[in-house]
């Protein structure tokens, strides 16, 4: 047995009344690629924020090297050599990679020597493991891929030994996950230690050596990666045996319930999101829209729902103009039959602050069933709340709790059981699974493709392709706002990541 | 990074947590009183006796209390749809108008009970009005609000010197105030409540309009949290972008919740127009629009909240007064002071003993973890 890098000795942790951590012992050998999944909720990032110092565990012992250490604050986790990539980069947007990279470091007042002893010190770090950067590049320019290459010299620049990364691939292109993979590949080959936090377990079995699985705060098994298979580990996660393939009959597409021609959106600064993009969207079909995040799938969304006012085009929906460029309103759009699962459930499907009955309405306030008289009927919104908590399993069934204390998964059951139960012509959805856990995962896809088949017409969005290929009968494909191609969702990954990355954009386009 | 928080019993979260900033807020005061050269433990005992000790300090304190239960409803109203009005102030002014007109149209014809609903449908109207102009800004150009409302404070002021000045002013007389008002336009006393007590109100002037504070501060409950419009406020405080996708109209809900906020503002005119003076003298809001800020946040806009929190202004109001009576080295500014660290540790550092009081109250309650523990995270 070589070294340990890390050894965690009964790390416990609770928040209030809820126990994050409990008793957590955890062992990762010095240069491995170590990964740790388990459902949101598990405590994975409650473990990673105190290994990295952003809190402090109420019991228990972090060894690193085989040293005792007490981590008080992100200062001391660098000092004793661990550097974490976060899921949202910690980057300023409007400085170049060397200031970020400097951010911290100074060293001095005067910044003119600490400049040229970084920029020394980086092409060094550049060469040593491939990570190719041009240090005068101003972040907001780079795609994110280079961001995070960013944030990982950010910590080898700080020294660090052992690289937290927390779910990396999030934001990627699947030729961008490869390319991180290989630069971890070199990390590990010069000696560094590789804690990877994911919740695909394809990932995990791509480049783990070793992995260990969290539930419900505990540490269930570790694993070696080579002797476990991903029913094993989906196993481990949830605790039961899941379904990790949807099952779903031939599509019976029907008329045409949406249909979107030529939409071009620009956002605030007036840059073009959406491109002259068109689509016909029928009843009893699902029309994935894939895409690396930021190509223009949100305005898309946006636009089609109301929210965002659109630059030109028309959209139909169940025959009828709506109108995008004017004043769409989302509170008649969805009398017309749409409803809509934001992509952003904390800040626009939800109001964390709201009791969960609160947010059953959201939208569908208006709705007379919900008044009595000059007041809002409360015991009628609370039982109807309390019936669709029923239905959709939302856990703990309690109306009057705080969305907030809700889990991602049943977060985003409260919007799918509003939005779904209204009984909509056209559901739209963006991101269904985003920081879903695998369980509540399985029951989302099965509640889309039960919708399909009760013959509504379903737009999907999703970074995530696997999603987007499991469940889609048709695959559009948007690359910097245009749909760059369609295609039948048996089309393989490197087809489709192609396709996303742009590079037969310019040729179908022309078509 | 889902950070799960500290949930505390509702006995700490709103009794211990207040409890212990007001304690170290007066702790403070004690300490500048006796830098000043004085006992604090005299001071105290002339806050608490000239704001409780006879019915008389009591119809004081309660009278103040009043003022504030309005200007505390107008911010908290506001802030609920994520509006920060600062013009409580000049709109309690303005609303002043309402009052003065209905009074002195009426006051000689039709007994108090009579002119009291005009008056006050007056005071909201006006106070409305001159907090719908910064709304309406808001919500059409996109000017912010804490900017225009706290202009509007100035126009208020110059406005109503004008008006007082030049119209309401009776010929010949040189203060700048209205003619007092006839018996109607005079609200009663609440003697029979106090004497219920045992109490007599003396020559306070706790006035009906303390009773129409109280039906406000229901009603504001009943408006934020019973009904669509409240619901509505409160999705757009919470997060502009739901509020949007639920197609729930911006500019309008702007508009409307300015106006409701202004109208309340507006009411406390009444207490010291025709509760007390029974004219309209200039500068008679006296700050109270701002005091009204530290009320709702201290009440946390809530109407439980700022009922009491209105009472202990009013009594640092009143006790204050007859602190700077009995001991002349402590001045009125000093007064200013301990109001002004109220404020601060009630209202801005509010959260700075919470860590510490969560660790005591989750740490001396083992049941509270062995449930955790069942419920898993």
């Amino acid at each position: 047995m070589s070294e340990l890098a890390i050894e965690l000795q009964g790390i416990d942790k609770s928040f209030g009344l809820v126990h994050a951590n409990r008793n957590i012992n955890l062992k990762v050998r010095k240069g491995t690629i170590h990964g740790i999944i388990g459902e949101n909720g598990a405590g994975k990032s409650t473990l990673m924020s105190i290994l990295y110092g952003f809190y402090q565990a109420d019991h228990g012992d972090i060894l690193i090297n085989g040293q005792k250490v007490n981590i008080r604050d992100p200062n001391a986790a660098i000092a004793a050599g661990i550097g974490m990539v976060h899921q949202h980069f910690m980057l300023v947007e409007n400085f170049t990679v060397l200031e970020n990279i400097m951010l911290g470091a100074e060293e001095s007042q005067i910044l003119n020597a600490g400049i040229t002893k970084a920029r020394t010190e980086l092409k060094r770090l550049e060469k040593e493991y491939a990570l190719e950067v041009d240090p005068d590049a101003v972040i907001e320019e780079l795609p994110v891929g280079i961001q995070q290459r960013v944030e990982i010299l950010k910590a080898l620049y700080r020294k660090a030994d052992i690289l937290i990364l927390d779910e990396p691939t999030g934001v990627l292109t699947p030729a961008e996950a490869d390319h991180l993979f290989r630069i971890l590949g070199q990390l590990k080959d010069q000696g560094k230690t590789v804690l990877l936090i994911t919740h695909k377990l394809r990932e995990i079995m791509a480049i783990t050596d070793e992995v260990s699985v969290m539930r419900r705060g505990e540490m269930v098994a570790t694993r070696t990666t080579k002797e476990t298979s991903v029913e094993e580990l989906a196993e481990l996660m949830v605790g039961r045996r899941v379904l990790l393939r949807v099952e779903k009959g031939a599509a019976k597409p029907a008329d045409v319930k949406l249909s979107v021609k030529n939409l071009t959106v620009r956002d605030s600064r007036g840059v073009t999101m959406v491109d002259d993009v068109s689509f016909d969207l029928r009843a009893g079909e699902i029309v994935g829209i894939a895409g690396v995040a930021g190509n223009g799938q949100s305005e898309l969304l946006e636009a089609i729902s109301g929210i965002r006012r659109a630059k030109s085009g028309t959209v139909l929906l169940n025959g009828r103009p709506v109108d995008v460029t004017g004043n769409a309103d989302p509170a008649d759009l969805r009398k017309c039959g749409l409803a809509h699962v934001p992509e952003d459930r904390h800040h626009v499907g939800l109001v964390l602050k709201f009791e969960e009955s609160e947010n059953a309405i959201l939208g569908y306030h208006d709705d007379p069933k919900y008044r009595k008289g000059f007041t809002l009927d409360i015991d009628a919104i609370r039982a109807e709340a309390e019936e669709k908590i029923a239905a959709y399993d939302i856990r703990p069934p309690n109306p009057r709790l705080k969305t907030a204390n809700f889990s991602g998964g049943n977060q985003q059951k409260i919007v799918l059981a509003r939005e779904m139960e209204r009984n909509p012509d056209v559901l739209i959805i963006g991101q269904p699974t985003r920081g879903v856990d695998v369980g509540a995962i399985e029951f989302i896809h099965k509640r889309i493709i039960e919708m399909r088949d009760q013959g509504k017409a379903v737009l999907l969005v999703s970074v995530e392709l696997d999603e987007i290929r499991a469940l889609s009968d048709r695959i559009l494909v948007m690359f910097a706002g245009r749909v760059v191609g369609e295609r039948a969702p048996d089309a393989t990954e490197g087809e489709l990541g192609l396709l996303m990355a742009g590079v037969e954009g310019p040729k179908e386009a022309a078509e | 990074m889902s950070v799960p928080h500290a949930k505390l019993p509702a006995w700490a979260e709103y009794g211990l947590i207040p409890l212990v900033n007001l304690a170290v807020a007066f702790l403070i005061s004690g300490l500048v009183v006796l830098i000043v050269g004085e006992s604090p433990l005299e001071a105290a005992y002339h806050m608490i006796n000239g704001a409780f000790g006879r019915g008389e300090y009591i119809g004081f304190t309660l009278y103040y209390t009043t003022t504030f239960i309005f200007t505390g409803l107008a911010v908290a109203v506001a802030f609920h749809a994520g509006l920060f009005n600062i013009g409580g102030e000049g709109q309690a002014y303005v609303g002043g108008i309402g009052v003065a007109l209905a009074c002195l149209a009426l006051d000689r014809t039709l007994p108090w009970y009579l002119v009291f609903p005009i008056a006050i449908l007056g005071a909201a109207f006006f106070g409305a009005l001159w907090a719908m102009i910064p709304g309406w800004l808001q919500a059409k150009r996109g000017s912010h609000i804490v900017i225009t409302t706290i202009m509007f404070n100035f126009i208020a002021a110059s406005l109503m010197n004008y008006l007082l000045n030049k119209v309401f002013k009776p010929l010949g007389s040189m203060s700048l105030e209205t003619r007092t008002f006839e018996a109607g336009g005079q609200l009663p006393k609440l003697d029979w409540l106090m004497s219920i007590f045992g109490l007599s109100v003396g020559n306070a002037p706790f006035n009906i309009s303390f009773l129409l504070a109280l039906v406000a501060a229901f009603g504001v409950w009943v408006l934020i949290w019973r009904t669509k419009l409240g619901y509505e406020m409160r999705t757009m405080g919470h997060s502009p972008a739901a509020a949007r996708y639920a197609g729930i109209k911006e500019a309008k809900i702007i508009v409307i919740t300015m106006m409701i906020s202004g109208g309340l503002a507006g009411m406390m005119a009444l207490n010291p127009i025709m509760g007390e003076q029974f004219r309209m003298q200039l500068e008679f809001v006296q700050g109270a629009g701002f005091v009204g800020i530290a009320v709702a946040l201290m009440g946390r806009s809530h109407p439980a909240g700022i009922i009491p929190a209105a009472l202990l202004f009013g009594m640092l109001y009143q006790g204050g007064a007859e602190i700077s009576f009995e001991m002349p080295s402590i001045s009125r500014d000093m007064i200013v002071i301990i109001q002004g660290l109220v404020i601060l540790f009630a209202g801005a550092l509010e959260h700075m003993f919470r860590p510490a009081i969560t660790r005591l109250v989750i740490g001396l309650s083992p049941k509270t973890r062995d449930v955790a523990a069942t419920k898993g995270a």
